[in-house]
């Protein structure tokens, strides 16, 4: 039974601190994207998360998926500060939480500008419990895709590929947008999205190199691969525009950054520094034409959460197979059984959450109405869901005394 | 020639435009501009602080037509900003005295004709 170790927990004490931190950064990323009527409304489905998956995630997630029975858990029973490798178990825990809330708030960069925040909010909190939680086990809780062998260092799969099989689904099952593929709908705030990508990729120290679970080499080579894979990404995304366009967009190196960190993040404790850059590089490709394409399509996924999360996890996930080295990792080398695994567990989590997510929201509809009416559309949904505007000027405003509830 | 002025809702102009467009109305200026009409009201709350937004974002558009275009252009503006609900808006026709195109020094019905649509 190995002891408590304090550069440890040190080091996971502030990794989960950043991780929890990629949430908001999240939110401002989508939040530039849209439009400045739903501004409030986008952070709001990242903030949102931060409380009601955090919390479900205390409840009952966090047994879901590590309890050695799914219930050993539930409300934190049996989480203290005994050693869970060597580290608190009650920080694991924290840890492991806010992978599930950035997981979940991933999806809504699919419903954005349409979907009420009432069921949207259900539906990430039942999402957690129910989608999230099992994949976690799988890979992570002792479940079958860890036992087959399957190399996920830090959620490319039960994270990207799985919230982006989720907006897939959500994306159809809601709709578009009733402007889309009809009228321009332009990015509100660039700088925000870039704000977002930068917070994110400082939060994804602690998502890739917190994973290690110490203060350990391991750690220190998934941080250096978390640096490399997205400069080789942001790079090839750049030389990409430049030859598409002729000009380097601001939201495309938004986008490369977080497509590198995506494609790395499975593979950062598995693989060497060049083995990064090389991830980094390949990546680029497949997501940037993916964009394109979704584009010319009918499927609304509005801020691009399959082309970015799916299609960069994906390859991101199959590269571990192939780039894994022992020397650098201890356990596992890339080969074509590895491959066949990797595949294995991106088919399952697919099937799985593509299965699971689309039962939620249809037993939700069930109950009420997921999207806004086509005239609160118009509106935005800051007022429409929030009562308040990301951009208010004041003017005409009167102060109610009674608060308005007359 | 007529300046037809037009209060539309900010969410509207991009069907108003693509009418105006499909009734080969080319040349106006828009500007963002609020506004009270009859609108129910919009109450906002910000921690402990309600208010009633008594102003309302508005679009207003201004395009000065020869007569034959009245009609169609009220027709577009019609179609593109109409949603059944308080709120729509208002189009005023005025008279205008005269107009001088700046780059040419024309006037009047030369003037408010855009390049490249024929004149009657």
């Amino acid at each position: 039974m190995p002891a408590l170790n304090g550069s440890d927990t040190a080091w996971l004490l502030v990794a989960t601190a950043l991780v929890l931190m990629m949430t908001p950064a999240l939110g401002f990323f989508y939040g530039g994207m849209v439009r400045a009527k739903n501004a409030l409304n986008t952070l709001m489905m990242s903030f949102s998360a931060l409380g009601f998956v955090g919390l479900a995630w205390a409840l009952l997630g966090y047994s879901l998926a590590f309890g050695k029975t799914p219930l050993a858990h539930v409300l934190l029973r049996g989480v203290g500060l005994e050693a869970q490798g060597t580290i608190p178990h009650l920080l694991f825990f924290a840890y492991q939480g806010t992978f599930a809330i950035i997981t979940a708030a991933l999806i809504s960069g699919a419903i954005v500008e349409r979907m009420r925040f009432g069921p949207y909010v259900a539906f990430i909190t039942l999402w957690s419990l129910a989608v999230y939680a099992p994949v976690a086990h799988w890979v992570w809780g002792g479940g079958w895709l860890g036992r087959l062998g399957a190399l996920d260092f830090a959620g490319g799969t039960v994270v990207h590929v799985n919230a982006a099989a989720a907006a897939l689904v959500c994306a159809i099952v809601v709709g578009s947008r009733k402007d889309y593929a009809r009228q321009a709908m332009l990015p509100q705030n660039v700088p925000f999205t870039l704000l977002g990508a930068g917070l994110l990729w400082l939060g994804w120290f602690g998502f890739n190199a917190g994973s290690a679970l110490g203060a350990n080499a391991s750690a220190a080579l998934a941080f250096v691969n978390t640096m490399l894979a997205p400069t080789a990404t942001l790079v090839v995304w750049t030389l990409l525009d430049l030859m598409r366009t002729k000009k380097a967009t601001a939201v495309g190196a938004a986008t490369g950054i977080v497509v590198g960190l995506v494609a790395i993040t499975p593979a950062a404790g598995f693989v060497g520094p060049m083995s990064a850059i090389a991830i980094g590089a390949i990546a680029a490709m497949p997501s940037y034409y993916a964009l394109l394409f979704r584009a010319r399509t009918r499927l609304d996924d509005s801020l691009d959460v399959v082309a970015a999360h799916g299609v960069g996890g994906i390859v991101g996930a199959l590269l571990t197979g192939v780039f894994a080295a022992k020397a650098w990792n201890g356990t596992a080398s890339g080969s074509l059984r590895q491959l066949g695994i990797q595949a294995i567990a991106v088919l399952a989590t697919i099937g799985y959450s593509v299965v699971v997510t689309f039962a939620i929201v249809k037993v939700i509809s069930l109950a009420t109405r997921v999207r806004t009416d086509a005239r609160d559309e118009g509106l935005g949904l800051d007022f429409t869901q929030h009562g308040e505007e990301a951009y208010g000027r004041g003017d005409g405003a009167i102060l109610l005394l009674d608060g308005g509830r007359s | 020639m007529k300046l037809i002025v037009a209060v539309i809702r900010p969410e509207r102009l991009p069907n108003v435009l693509e009418e105006l467009f499909t009734a080969n109305v080319a040349g106006f200026t828009i500007s963002r501009v609020s506004g009270h009409g009859g609108e129910t009201e919009r109450v906002e709350t910000y921690r402990g602080t309600t208010v009633k937004m008594e102003l309302t974002e508005k679009v207003r558009l201004d395009i000065g037509v020869s007569d034959h275009f009245v009609e169609p252009t009220v027709n577009a503006i019609l179609t593109g900003a109409r949603t059944g609900d308080v709120g729509d808006g208002k189009i005023f026709v005025l008279p205008v005295e005269r107009v001088i195109r700046i780059r040419t020094s024309e006037e009047d019905r030369a003037a408010v004709t855009p390049v490249g649509v024929p004149s009657d």
